[in-house]
């Protein structure tokens, strides 16, 4: 009860090893160029970035190479200077092919960035949407939902409140947690930009216990007056989901179907108000990222600030390789990350993670038949029936399971982890979320 | 120097996992019910670990034999079956004829799970159908007590356990009513330390009250059952009756003697728990043990049997699906005015 009351939290949820050990501790470093960048069209959620540029052509660093291919779409920006070699298909997670723009960098360029602040306080609402689009910012969460989409707020709703989300509740990752420690007064910036221009009149910082250097540095970089907050959050998973840090934080429940600016809110992650700061201060767009290089097999474990396009191989190298006998690489968190089956795959505006384990890590020897222990109803977040949806998923009787609410399912798999029987719960839902999807005619 | 390439493996997240796994839940359950199992082999002697044997025979032999040959290793390996049998067992009369034993043992599973489509899928307790099963086949065998032997006379085989097949059994001549049956017919109670202890006739597993709510800590403690489920069994179970008691002292029971007399403890803490036959979700299962501990009053008060455990329990797992149907919980953010 009292431990309710010191720290902010939802109900349900996993706790799985946090693994955070390992990088906790390291400064961010700058990764050196290389010489190949890969840059995928389709690196956020909604439609592929349109490539401007044509073969062969010199660009230097932060110049736009794609513009948006639909206003849920955002742009995207060379991460050096040098020439467009290819607009070819390209390795990307998961084990596909991806449209991408490659660049090979110019050794012989500085790769200096002119920078240059640019005016936030005399934007209109639309221009500081175009603006935010222009920068090409998304979630860098993961998710890599692009940001303006966020901050165009339709007509009769109005923005009270901003969350910065600093959870960072996968296990392994520490990215959000050095940029936190490290760059606080750039994040307090970036809040400022973004409290004048959504017109929100406060900010919460919600950041786990676990990370109690940054709830200190944050609170002690505030400035008396500043109407910013930092909420201490329980360790938990899924406590970085933008619904549950709403429920945490305010005790509100965003409306199932709805979004956190229907409760006038809007939830940012740490790295992307960043990479706002960034853009109005440096005129820097989004064209690298701070990335946690963990996990048994790597040689190296790291906090890297990675160029978008930097293929997973070099990144790994710089972190003096990979250990004998590696079978997974996964980029993300170990909970909702994605497995790559190459390592020519490259880092992305949503990687926040490269992760290799030296054996599988969830193979259960064997599955038993689900025995309705109903440890994954104890376990979502959001008060599903992953048992029965399970179940109506192996018998394929997809079209029963709306009527459980399974579009509700945001796929943060703590019914999997939970699970004794072994029962790739999740994994079934996804499937049958996507064939609802094709059979209603949408493809996602 | 460059990275080795390996060949990297595809998986969809989530990549981590807890460690508990549905075999080592069935491996703790029959840890928790070894002591009162010794228990019961110290009081009764040889001739109930012959019943527990052979009830374990009859439920692991079905199983082998009704499975599919490629699979048959595995499926005994997930130690449902030993399990279900031991359970029987553990419910049986310690003189009941051995192969009264074994066809309870092949009814479970066979009655009490197979015939539903396996393990998961059956809606009564396998260990409870079987018992169901021989009550009413041998109605005689099956409430015919034999009073405890004690560890001196530990190899004196009572001659009913060794009844031919499908021949009347002769009992040795001494029975011995259960502290319920005492209660029921005698209007005799029992002493407390007696019923603690497990120091009374009965069924083999179902008399030592301190072993048994010893066995349920340590699932407790290892998270293998839903607490909710013994709580509100015994929380109302101790309610309904201490209201009889305060009525009528003389004629019914205190609600210590009820907890502690028949195979309530048994049937609270390993029956009723079965995951498979108890509701999914929270409110369901508060639901599920109150019915339970009520019906398990009202059957020993008002029934013809002196025990109701059993039958509770079986006609909770009846209402399992329609409980879990109108106890779905809440979903995130749904029936939220939107502002």
């Amino acid at each position: 009860m009292l431990s309710k009351l010191l720290k902010f939290s939802f109900a349900h949820g996993v706790h799985p090893r946090e693994s955070k050990e390992a990088t906790v501790s390291l400064p961010i470093q700058r990764m050196p160029f290389v010489r190949e960048y890969v840059m995928p069209l389709n690196q956020q959620l909604g439609a592929p970035s349109k490539p401007v540029v044509e073969v062969g052509a010199r660009v230097h660093r932060g110049e736009l190479i794609a513009e948006p291919g639909a206003f849920i779409s955002t742009s995207l920006h060379s991460p050096v200077a040098g020439w467009v070699r290819a607009i070819d298909n390209r390795r990307y997670p998961g084990g596909v092919f991806a449209r991408s723009i490659v660049i090979e960098a110019d050794p012989f360029d500085t790769q200096q960035f002119p920078r240059a602040a640019r005016d936030w306080r005399q934007l209109g609402a639309e221009e500081f949407v175009a603006e935010i689009q222009r920068a090409g910012i998304v979630g860098m969460g993961g998710a890599a939902f692009p940001a303006h989409a966020k901050y165009s707020i339709p007509e009769g709703q109005h923005i009270e409140h901003l969350l910065v989300n600093g959870a960072e509740c996968e296990p392994f990752l520490t990215n959000d947690h050095r940029m936190m420690v490290e760059r606080p007064d750039d994040l307090l910036r970036g809040i400022e930009i973004l409290l004048h221009n959504l017109g929100a009149r406060s900010a919460t910082i919600g950041v786990e216990t676990n990370k109690p250097d940054a709830i200190e540095i944050l609170r002690r970089h505030i400035k008396p007056g500043q109407p910013i907050q930092v909420a201490p959050l329980r360790v938990k998973y899924p406590q970085g989901a933008e619904k549950m840090l709403i429920k945490s934080i305010f005790g509100r429940e965003v409306p199932a179907g709805g979004l956190p600016r229907d409760l006038g809110m809007v939830v940012n992650n740490v790295g992307s108000v960043l990479a706002v700061a960034d853009w109005f201060e440096f005129g820097m767009p989004l064209i690298e990222r701070v990335v946690t290089v963990s996990g048994d097999g790597v040689e190296q474990p790291s906090n890297l600030l990675v160029p978008l396009g930097t293929p997973l191989r070099e990144v790994l190298k710089f972190c003096d390789g990979l250990k004998e006998g590696v079978s997974q690489v996964v980029m993300g968190g170990p909970m909702m990350g994605t497995s790559v089956a190459s390592l020519d795959v490259p880092v992305l505006k949503g990687t926040s993670g490269i992760l290799a384990f030296r054996k599988p890590r969830s193979v259960q020897s064997r599955e038993y038949a689900c025995i309705r222990c109903g440890r994954c109803l104890e376990a979502c977040p959001y008060f599903l029936n992953p048992s029965r949806l399970a179940r109506l998923a192996r018998a394929r009787l997809y079209e029963e399971m709306p009527r459980y609410s399974i579009m509700d399912c945001v796929e943060c798999g703590s019914c999997t982890f939970s699970c004794p029987s072994g029962i790739p719960i999740v994994q079934l839902i996804r499937t049958a979320k996507s064939q609802l999807r094709q059979s209603a005619g949408k493809v996602v | 120097m460059k990275p080795k390439e390996t060949r990297l493996q595809l998986q969809a997240a989530p990549l981590l996992k807890q460690n508990m796994t549905t075999g080592q839940t069935m491996r703790d359950v029959l840890l928790a019910l070894l002591p009162a199992t010794l228990a019961g082999l110290w009081y009764f002697g040889l001739g109930a670990l012959l019943v527990l044997l052979c009830s374990i025979a009859g439920a692991m032999l079905t199983e082998w034999i009704f499975s599919p040959a490629d699979s048959r290793f595995e499926r005994l390996s997930d130690y449902t079956a030993l399990l279900t049998g031991l359970l029987l067992g553990l419910t049986l009369p310690p003189a009941l004829p051995l192969w009264m034993a074994f066809i309870g043992g092949a009814a479970a599973i066979g009655l009490g799970k197979l015939i539903w489509g396996g393990m998961g899928q059956n809606l009564f307790n396998p260990a409870l159908v079987g018992r169901a099963f021989l009550l009413a086949t041998f109605p005689i065998a099956m409430t015919t007590w034999s009073p405890q032997t004690g560890p001196a006379d530990f190899f004196q085989i009572s001659a009913s356990n060794l009844a031919a097949p499908f021949m009347q059994a002769a009992y040795d001549g001494v029975s011995a009513a259960t502290p319920l049956g005492l209660m029921k017919f005698e209007q005799q109670s029992t002493a407390l330390w007696a019923l603690v202890s497990g120091n009374t006739s009965g069924c083999i597993g179902e008399t030592s009250g301190l072993l048994l709510l010893l066995g349920g800590l340590y699932l407790l403690l290892r998270r293998d059952l839903d607490w909710r489920i013994p709580a509100g069994i015994l929380g109302s179970a101790a309610l309904f009756s201490a209201v009889l008691y305060i009525l009528d002292p003389i004629k019914f029971p205190g609600p210590l003697f009820s907890i502690f007399s028949g195979g309530l403890l048994l049937g609270a803490i390993y029956m009723a728990t079965d995951p498979v036959t108890s509701p999914l979700t929270p409110r369901g299962a508060w639901i599920f043990a109150v019915g339970i501990g009520l019906l398990v009053i009202l059957i020993r008060i008002y029934g013809g049997f002196p025990e109701g455990v059993m039958y509770a329990i079986l006609l909770m797992n009846a209402a399992t699906p329609l409980i879990d149907r109108y106890t779905q919980p809440r979903v995130f953010g749904k029936g939220i005015k939107n502002q």
